[in-house]
């Protein structure tokens, strides 16, 4: 695939606000990709995660809006787990999800879930569920 | 022996059973769970953004509130509780600028001299698992048990502290101390899909099929939790399973505290009978371990 970069894009505002959010640089990775090897979400994702962090570096915020990972991210912690470089990929992640919710953007409804699945799911499950993926406002 | 207990949400209701079997093991075993006066749910996830404070507001809470007990332990049976509560400790403990934002907040002080510890670590450590095996009136003899650690207990490791989430150990302590065999197998520690279930279903059907086959191959009757996501994940998610995997069999998933109390000599009492929706009866019968 060739990409075209931008080199005013590098650095950009969204990306130095995921960085703060993160408390992490997205330069310290050097794109091994054991954190893609390990995550148990990659198969549903259609960016792996270390894809995410070369995006991130190169300033293309825009791929990663496209991108269902940071939503398919299951904060297992896996990656940093793995990570040689000591990157918490996990909070990176959280980061991209709390630009968007942070902007009012909500990526799930909890009130149209299946009546009888809330029913039966633990209360652990619907809390996290609006935490991770309901807007506050 | 008394201990400060935050129960959590889903143990006063969904995951009845495993508060139930926990507590009474706990007697059982010389200890008593008390608890903590006026707790609120923990938030059910650790804020990964750094800058969200509020999300600590209420597990930061129950700290202040357990050192207010005059107590310096306070114990945890969820596993999801126990990292959000143990991860926000650390921040309290290691990060005095954020410490200061959130106990003002609260109108509250705090001394970081607070434990937050995991009833598994009252057993291995203040117990002893040889303790736990001489209470042990019945023996799980036969039965070959599959512990599953999921990923909040034991990750981030450096704030856990619990284990080594690569080659834990801490359950098969336990196990052993049940006179019940341990079953090794590789995705012991991997993630069932926690909340992803609510978002992309896909992830936690696929996630639960791979550990409940590995556990399978390995020769499990059953798997053993702490999470209460966990259990529900891994067990709902079998009906789905066996729609498109013809040669999928069941495997009953049980909170670690129920096999704790059928071992003690709870009898089939310990065992919950309506919260499984995998029944677990066949596998400990088939094991003669019930009547
Ligand atoms: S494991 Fe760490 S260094 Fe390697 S690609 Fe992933 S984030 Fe980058
Ligand atoms: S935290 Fe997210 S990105 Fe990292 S391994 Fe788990 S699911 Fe994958």
């Amino acid at each position: 695939m060739l990409l075209k970069l931008d080199p005013s894009k590098i650095r950009c505002e969204e990306i130095r606000d995921i960085e703060t959010i993160a408390a992490d640089s997205v330069y310290k990775c050097y794109q091994c990709g054991k954190c893609s090897a390990a995550c148990p979400a990659a198969p549903e994702m259609d960016m792996l995660p270390n894809q995410v962090i070369r995006y991130l570096q190169l300033g293309m915020y825009e791929k990663i809006l496209e991108s269902n990972t940071p939503w398919v991210c299951a904060s297992c912690l896996q990656c940093m787990t793995v990570c040689p470089k000591g990157v918490d990929l996990a909070k990176i992640m959280e980061a991209v999800r709390t630009v968007h919710l942070r902007r009012g953007e909500n990526k799930l409804n909890i009130n149209k879930l299946d009546e009888e699945y809330k029913a039966r799911a633990p209360q652990i499950a619907m809390i996290a569920g609006l935490r991770k993926f309901q807007s506050l406002s | 022996m008394k201990f400060k207990y935050f129960p959590g949400c889903t143990l006063y209701t969904k995951g009845k059973d495993f508060d139930d079997s926990g507590r009474a093991a706990a007697e059982k075993l010389g200890f008593s769970l008390e608890e903590l006066d006026e707790w609120t749910c923990c938030g059910a996830t650790f804020p990964l953004a750094a800058d969200n404070n509020m999300a600590l507001l209420s597990p930061s809470r129950a700290l202040c509130n357990t050192l207010k007990a005059g107590e310096d332990r306070l114990v945890t049976l969820c596993a999801v509780c126990h990292n959000v509560l143990k991860r926000t400790n650390h921040v309290l403990k290691t990060d005095e600028a954020r410490r200061n934002t959130v106990v003002s907040f609260l109108e509250e002080s705090y001394d970081p001299k607070v434990e937050v510890t995991h009833y598994l670590e009252v057993l291995r450590d203040i117990i002893g698992f040889e303790k736990v095996a001489e209470k042990v009136e019945k023996p799980l003899a036969g039965l070959r048990i599959a512990p599953f650690y999921g990923c909040l207990l034991l990750r981030p490791a450096a704030e856990m502290g619990m284990d080594d989430p690569d080659r834990p150990t801490i359950f098969e302590g336990l196990i052993k101390a049940l006179g019940a065999e341990v079953v090794d197998y590789p995705l012991k520690a991997e993630c069932c899909g926690a909340f992803q279930v609510l978002n992309s279903e896909a992830t936690a059907t696929r996630c639960s099929a791979e550990i409940l086959e590995s556990a399978r191959k390995n020769g499990a009757d059953l798997i053993i939790t702490a999470c209460p996501l966990c259990q529900f994940n891994l067990e709902d998610r079998q009906k789905e399973i066996a729609e498109t995997a013809a040669a999928f069999k069941p495997l009953p998933v049980l909170y670690f505290t129920e096999l704790l109390m059928l071992a003690l000599g709870g009898g089939k009492e310990a065992i919950s009978k309506d919260r499984h929706c995998v029944d677990p009866f066949p596998a400990l019968r088939a094991r003669g371990l019930l009547e």
